[in-house]
């Protein structure tokens, strides 16, 4: 088992928040320090076309 | 669906790839829906889940059809065209005014995150299950410990991570955990409750909430509170996140007891936690709702039976001299008067309970409650046989119901956000003759409605009105899952339910006991009736 780079109980909580805005809006009102991702679903490809990627990749 | 007049006028609009979450949209579809005319405003990704819920709404077209789930539907149902372009009007212009003013700075992917923010220790993950398990996997590869929200996650994936989380010495809280409280801070939906030294593990939020609450106030606090995830203590997972969980917390200085909750594991996997939980050199209270306590003690371990049992074994863990309720707890003689006044006020025909939960939890903690004072009940979450309900859109006899099943919440913001649904059942509930009363949890906190108890009141009083038309009383018994110091305030919530005549209880089990005696007791006044 590597050391984890944080000891989540014990040091100072810094949240990525990845989906809900809300829940990043209620982080940085209890001043926890948070930055949001604003995650969008991956673009939806043509099967033909993402076989072509796969075979390229 | 009702049949609309003729004159009402429907606008749909398509943006495609403009994705917005659920929360988001719900928040602009309320907001439109209060204008004045409009019937019905809608905006929901084009999954086929939400195809359907728009067409239940009268909301259809081609446009629909065609639209890929990555497109933006907006639909809007009003009095005349006039009200129904102002309408789609204001949506359009809300979702692109400024969401809010969170101070949190603004990425568009999770590496770019965690290269402007080396400090973070932990992702908070609620995007759609079907993408939440690769973001998850880039989240532990980044070092980050990970509390996943998202539900669908297909099991085989959840074990995998978990054991990534556990190579690389990382917690990973979920697939579908909803509350966590790591150093006072609440995480997802979960309460402003004092900071303690009472170190919670759970695999419900609602059961955490519910616990960490009751200690608040009891006047004790929490250290911190880890969610597991549903699906933790089965078999084929085996209790991965609990047990980390415990090595955790027996590890951190500011906690002294342990409290562990769950729905009654797998028996090896409860076996596991047992054995970890004995050996872990701190007192541990293990509630394994209506699960077998024998082992539990044997182990050295404080068994108790509710969540609000839990909180009383802490108490007399860490203050033994200490009352164990709190001082807004009923007297037992005040219970049994409350209990024979609402009991007098039923008609003889008035026989079943009916339970709407927005708590998963809280729903399995009134069904094992109950069972002592009305028998089982039917339930979309039951586990005795023969009680599980068929179909979840109409309750038979007694009946209690998880508003949170994934069936209900497919394509739509949890009921702790939206209580539109339940606030529907409530109504539906109330139109059966046979209904004697109505059990309800509301749970405040970060991440819940920031006002339930007004929706609530305000159906509670159309429930009532439509009962007492029909010449019935309907008693509506509840407990509120909060605190002061939560964003809605406990006082005021209660206030809005108690002016409408809702009983409150100072915990679920108390209400679900409250709830079971009223039926009870009126049922023996009508047998004791006939019999004369």
């Amino acid at each position: 088992m590597s050391k984890p780079k944080h000891d989540l109980l014990n040091s100072d909580l810094c949240v990525i928040n990845v989906g809900l805005q809300q829940f990043a809006e209620s982080l940085a009102e209890q001043s926890v320090e948070v930055a949001h991702v604003n995650w969008e679903p991956p673009a939806e490809l043509e099967p033909e076309l993402e076989q072509i990627l796969e075979e390229l990749l | 669906m009702t049949a609309r007049p003729q004159s009402m006028k429907s606008r749909i609009t398509v943006r495609p790839r403009e994705y917005h979450d659920s929360v988001r949209l719900m928040q602009v579809s309320a907001q439109v829906r209060r204008l004045d005319g409009v019937e019905e405003a809608i905006l929901m990704m084009a999954t086929d889940t939400n195809k359907n819920l728009l067409a239940a709404a009268g909301i259809a077209g081609r446009e629909i059809q065609e639209a890929a789930r990555d497109d933006l539907v907006i639909g809007v149902v009003a009095r005349n065209a006039d009200v129904a372009d102002t309408a789609m009007a204001k949506a359009v212009n809300l979702l692109r005014s400024r969401t809010s003013d969170v101070r949190a700075r603004q990425h568009v992917s999770l590496d770019t995150a965690v290269a402007a923010m080396p400090d973070a220790s932990l992702a908070l993950i609620s995007i759609p299950g079907e993408y939440a398990v690769e973001e998850t996997r880039k989240a532990l590869r980044a070092g980050l410990n990970v509390m996943l929200f998202s539900d669908n996650v297909p099991l085989d994936d959840e074990i995998r991570l978990k054991r990534l989380a556990e190579e690389r010495g990382l917690l990973l809280m979920g697939p579908d955990c909803g509350t966590a409280i790591i150093g006072g801070n609440g995480l997802g939906f979960a309460n402003a409750v004092r900071s303690g030294t009472v170190g919670i593990v759970g695999a419900s939020g609602t059961g955490i909430q519910e616990i960490a609450v009751q200690l608040h106030h009891r006047g004790l606090g929490v250290s911190h509170a880890l969610g597991t995830g549903g699906r933790d203590l089965s078999a084929s997972v085996g209790g991965l996140t609990m047990l980390r969980g415990i090595d955790m917390l027996a590890a951190d200085p500011d906690t002294h007891v342990i409290v562990l909750t769950s729905k009654p594991p797998d028996r090896d996997v409860a076996a596991r936690i047992v054995k970890r939980a004995s050996a872990c050199g701190k007192p541990v209270v293990v509630n394994f709702l209506g699960g077998d306590t024998v082992a539990v003690t044997r182990a050295g371990l404080v068994a108790a039976q509710t969540l609000t049992g839990a909180a009383n074994r802490t108490v007399q863990l860490l203050r033994p001299n200490g009352r164990t309720a709190p001082a807004s707890a009923r007297s037992d003689n005040e219970f049994h008067r409350q209990v024979s006044e609402v009991a007098g006020l039923l008609s003889p025909k008035q026989v079943y309970l009916r339970g709407l939960f927005t708590g998963g939890t809280l729903c399995y903690e009134a069904m094992h409650v109950l069972q002592d004072h009305i028998g089982p009940v039917y339930s979309n979450i039951a586990r005795q046989s023969g009680y599980h309900l068929g179909d979840c859109s109409r309750s038979r006899e007694h009946t209690l119901i998880d508003m949170g099943d994934d069936l209900f919440t497919r394509g739509r913001p949890h009921p702790m956000i939206d209580p539109d649904l339940r606030n529907r059942r409530l109504l539906q509930e109330s139109e059966e003759s046979d209904v004697a009363v109505v059990l309800l949890d509301l749970v405040l906190g970060y991440g819940s409605h920031m006002d339930p108890a007004a929706s609530l009141a305000e159906t509670v009083r159309d429930a009532r009105t439509r009962a007492a038309q029909d010449g019935r009383h309907l008693a509506v018994v509840a407990s509120v899952c909060g605190t002061e110091q939560d964003p809605q305030g406990l006082a005021r919530q209660k206030r809005l339910l108690a002016d409408e005549g809702v009983v409150l209880a100072a915990s679920n089990a108390e209400a679900s006991r409250l709830a079971g005696m009223i039926v009870s007791t009126a049922a023996e006044r009508t047998a004791g009736g006939a019999s004369r």
